[in-house]
């Protein structure tokens, strides 16, 4: 059980606020998941070049990782480092190479999230000290989503935190409660995916990926997800492009959405949207049960 | 008028001052600003005053509302006027799921649309909704009227009781036990009075209505009610 | 002449599987394309207190003098948020049921009972009556889907609140009372028509999850003026889970009750095969509760099949704060007394195993409407007995704690039980008796 928060600017000079707009709204959101939050914010990117967040452990030797991924890459990575987090910029032909010197030298690193634009950070704690941490205010992006956890069946740890990544510059948060997640596990481990928690939210997301990788679009994927997921669950899905929503049939769980002409806003409850610029003018309104929602900028191939 | 700012003033200090009124007070008239989505606003309230609130509400906003007057110049989140037992409550855009829900008495109208589960479980309360109404609203409905000018979302009225509903624009799917009646001339007058107390005036033509109430075919267990 | 060969038969021999029971049931279900409903909690054995046994006094540890060595009873409930927290004499409370499953008389009983005992009783799914109010010293009243009867005033007269999420006996079930215990002055209260069977939601109809039942104990808190505690009840599930969500949520109190815990009416099925027993609940709220460090401050109430005071006593050494009984006030006031055992023939039971609570038929004059039958329970007598049991389970209870040491009933601790089944041990956490094994946890 949660509370989730998206923005997506139609107003491209709105970009240099994203980051404090998202950290406000997941201040609001405290109160309904005060055990741990994550959030993803899709930035700049650069031509030819990819991104990979990841996490490490506290004793690790961050140095290491950096020099190792320097040899790599020909000297062509650069690493930023926030808080528990690396971000790692890379060119695009050596992605591959990199994830396998990942796991096979540093295996108690995880990538948390990959892909052209996204940067993924989550972390136990306080959801407002969390994105302090990461210095979520000074981020900018033209979209983030971000989610506050109250933890139901699975332990409070970073690894159970959402957001989950499902894909290249794709991420799933979920407020609600499936029941059907470890059965749905059991097959996907089977088809090849790989589980680190015991989280449901960890399921849907596996699900989702194994479905685009099976040559699925992500709305497709999101229509089986009402057949083969059972529960009670509102998803935010992050796109390189925009965000998706979807409630199931039952839509118990709360889901406001906003829109003006500069943004497109989700919030979990209409208080987390309330300081948003311009939100008395905005349109407020609910998405409907079992509906696949997209708010994407226009880009080649769609 | 007693003008209260929730940007300074919290929901505790606010709703302890309204319990805290006389029945016989001076104080009738209150104006809240800045609710910014702030849950359990004037709930609990017990006094014949009147109050006017300046913004979006949070979740439950004049929850178990008693003999006072609610206007919400704004959205309500879930829950507004939830078991609500006498009064009034207008909410001037739309309103989250929930909205009445087990409410015993008093009016409630809606001037925008009325999300899911707009009723559910009402037990002699009466709603007005200008807009449409989601799913699965006046489940279980024991008692009062739902009157909605707009569309029914699926599953209207399922598991009915004893509660009226009156839909003037299309249902798009009745819930279990959930049937079409008959609109006579005391139904007419009903709802002709739901919607003048709503304030809608002669615009509004009761015949374009249709009354929906329960077939009472799951009132004893049996096992052809099975499902 | 030869005479007849004997052949030697096997003796007959019924099936564990298809017993008795088991035929008659199907054979039921055969004739009436309906599921069996009945009232009462889990009857078949599970493992429970008496699977535990103290480790009384000995040369390591020393007793309290009976009477002038004081062993206190004394628990308070609902120190975390309220502003006026429950103070009650004895660690016993009376739980949630509903005016409807019971009569009017029965619930007058229960509120001169446990007044005169110094604890509390609760309302059920039927709302607040003025009789229980009355002679009720300290009342909790319930918030359940239903609502049925739900309002302000009755929320401000209470002395706490109890939102309920589920019991024992049919955790993910709603409430259900059939058409002949809807009387007229039931059917008014649950604003029903006469006479019908009440099929009750199983969901609360305002919230659904943790996060959002955290805005809704803060609307009741708000309602109140954060006056009174706010329990929340759960059916024994997924108790480590349930409790520390529950603490997130807001809870002052957390009511765990047990699979034996009872229910007026629900599907048999329901009954004996969903949830678990309160042996199994108990150390995982309370490890919960450990974890969140809120042990003592979020207090833990259980109930489920407490029949004396020594199920009262190994409750509150495995970490509850206190009790709560039932069913077992229910036998207090007469249910399932041989004196009744030819009316119950006649209603195809006989005393012992009358459980048709549901029908409103009751012999004993408790889970009924029908004013003659309840004319046999009279409040005030039925008052003493209600006092009278909860006197013994707490001398039960102090006799047992001193005999372990103790000044105080909370003072009881794990250490103090051991099992006398691996069952018992693996789900109390307790080693089994002679040996330092818990199963699951090593040695």
């Amino acid at each position: 059980m949660c509370g989730i928060a998206g923005l997506f600017l139609k107003n491209e000079s709105l970009e240099p606020e994203l980051g404090g707009l998202l950290a406000g709204m997941l201040g609001t959101l405290c109160d309904r998941g005060p055990d741990s939050a994550g959030f993803a914010v899709y930035g700049a990117t650069q031509k030819g070049r990819v991104k990979l967040t990841l996490r490490v452990p506290a004793d690790a030797d961050v140095a290491a990782v950096e020099q190792a991924l320097s040899d790599a890459t020909g000297g062509k990575a650069s690493v930023t480092v926030r808080n528990s987090h690396l971000l790692v910029a890379l060119p695009e032909d050596s992605e591959q190479a990199v994830r396998k010197l990942l796991a096979s030298r540093f295996p108690e690193v995880d990538v948390v999230s990959f892909g052209r634009r996204i940067e993924m950070y989550k972390d136990m704690g306080r959801p407002d000290r969390v994105a302090e941490r990461f210095g979520l205010a000074s981020m900018s992006g033209s979209h983030a989503i971000g989610h506050t956890r109250m933890a139901t069946e699975s332990a409070v740890t970073t690894s159970g935190a959402h957001p989950f990544t499902t894909g290249p510059d794709q991420c799933l948060v979920h407020n609600g409660s499936l029941s059907n997640h470890n059965l749905m596990r059991r097959r996907l481990i089977r088809e090849g995916i790989r589980f680190e928690t015991e989280n449901d939210t960890e399921v849907a997301a596996g699900y989702l990926a194994w479905r685009m990788q099976s040559g699925d679009s992500l709305g497709e994927a999101l229509e089986g997800a009402l057949s083969d997921i059972d529960g009670f669950y509102t998803f935010v899905v992050g796109t390189e492009h925009g965000f998706g929503v979807l409630r199931d049939p039952i839509a118990c769980k709360p889901a406001v959405m906003a829109e003006t002409d500069d943004y497109v806003a989700f919030g979990s409850e209409f208080r987390a949207l309330a300081d948003l610029p311009g939100i008395e003018k905005a349109r407020v309104w609910e998405p409907e049960p079992a509906k696949v929602y997209f708010w994407e900028r226009p880009h080649d191939g769609r | 008028m007693t003008v209260v700012d929730l940007s300074s003033t919290s929901v505790r200090e606010l709703n302890q001052a309204l319990h805290d009124l006389d029945p016989q007070t001076g104080e009738k008239r209150w104006r809240v600003l800045n609710p910014r989505g702030l849950h359990a606003i004037a709930v609990g309230l017990n006094v014949p005053i009147e109050i006017e609130i300046d913004g979006h509400v949070g979740y439950y906003c004049a929850g178990m509302n008693k003999l006072a007057t609610v206007r919400i110049n704004g959205n309500a989140a879930t829950g507004v006027g939830e078991n609500m037992m006498s009064g009034e409550i207008r909410v001037a855009g739309d309103a989250s799921q929930c909205a009445g829900a087990t409410g015993r008495g008093g009016l409630l109208v809606i001037d925008g649309n009325a999300s899911a589960r707009c009723g559910i479980s009402m037990k002699g309360i009466d709603i007005v909704v200008k807009g449409s109404v989601g799913h699965m609203s006046a489940f279980m409905g024991q008692a009062g009227t739902l009157v909605v000018l707009g569309d029914a979302g699926e599953g209207f009225g399922d598991s009915l009781f004893e509660a009226r509903l009156y839909v003037r624009g299309t249902v798009h799917g009745l819930g279990a036990d959930c049937i079409e009646k008959p609109m006579k001339d005391e139904h007419k007058a009903e709802l002709r009075a739901k919607l003048d107390a709503a304030g809608i005036g002669g615009e509004v033509d009761v015949s374009e209505f249709r009354r929906y109430g329960s077939a009472r075919q799951l009132y004893h267990f049996n096992v052809d009610n099975v499902y | 002449m030869n005479k007849p060969v004997q052949i030697p038969r096997t003796v007959p021999r019924t099936s564990e599987t298809f017993t008795e029971y088991a035929i008659s049931e199907i054979q039921r279900a055969a004739a009436t394309g309906i599921y069996d409903i009945r009232g009462a909690g889990a009857k078949r054995r599970v493992p429970h207190f008496d699977d535990l046994l103290f480790l009384g006094a000995s040369i390591s540890r020393y007793p309290l003098e009976g009477y002038r060595e004081r062993c206190d009873t004394d628990v308070v409930l609902g120190t975390r948020f309220a502003k006026k927290p429950i103070e009650l004499k004895i660690p016993i409370t009376i739980a949630g049921m509903s005016f409807g499953a019971l009569s009017a008389q029965v619930k007058e009983a229960l509120g001169r009972g446990a007044s005169a005992a110094g604890t509390s009783t609760t309302t059920g799914d039927g709302g607040m009556t003025p009789e229980e109010r009355t002679h009720s010293k300290t009342l909790v009243y319930q918030v359940l889907p239903s609502r049925y009867g739900m309002n302000p005033d009755d929320l401000r007269k209470a002395d706490a609140i109890e939102v309920v999420v589920g019991q024992g006996a049919k955790p993910g079930g709603g409430g259900m009372l059939l058409g002949r215990k809807i009387s007229p002055r039931v059917a008014k209260m649950r604003t029903l028509p006469e006479g019908i069977d009440q099929r009750s939601a199983c969901r609360h109809p305002d919230w659904t999850g943790p996060d959002d039942l955290e805005i809704k104990i803060l609307e009741l808190r708000e309602i109140t003026d954060w006056e009174k505690p706010i329990y929340v009840k759960i059916g024994a599930t997924r108790p480590y889970y349930d409790t520390a969500l529950a603490v997130k949520a807001g809870a002052d109190v957390i009511v765990l009750d047990g699979m034996q815990g009872g229910t007026a009416a629900t599907q048999e099925v329901f009954i004996e095969h969903v949830g678990i027993p309160i042996l199994a609940a108990i150390p995982r709220a309370v490890e919960a509760l450990q974890d969140l460090g809120m042990h003592r401050t979020v207090q833990l109430i259980v109930s489920g099949g407490i029949r004396h005071g020594a199920d009262v006593a190994k409750a509150l050494a495995l970490g509850a704060d206190a009790v709560s009984i039932g069913t077992a006030a229910m036998i207090a006031l007469g249910d399932n007394s041989p004196e009744y055992d030819e009316e119950y023939r006649k209603l195809g039971s006989r005393a012992g195993a009358y459980d048709d609570w549901h029908e409103g038929l009751d012999p004993a004059g408790i889970s009924t409407q029908d004013e003659e039958l309840a004319k046999r329970i009279d409040p005030v007598t039925g008052g003493r007995k209600i006092t009278n049991f909860l006197k013994v389970l707490t001398l039960e209870c102090q006799t047992i704690a001193r005999a372990c040491g103790k000044s105080h009933v909370h003072n009881l601790e794990p250490e103090d039980l051991v099992a006398l089944t691996v069952e018992a041990a693996a789900m109390a956490r307790v080693p089994l008796a002679g040996t330092d094994w818990i199963p699951g946890r090593g040695f």
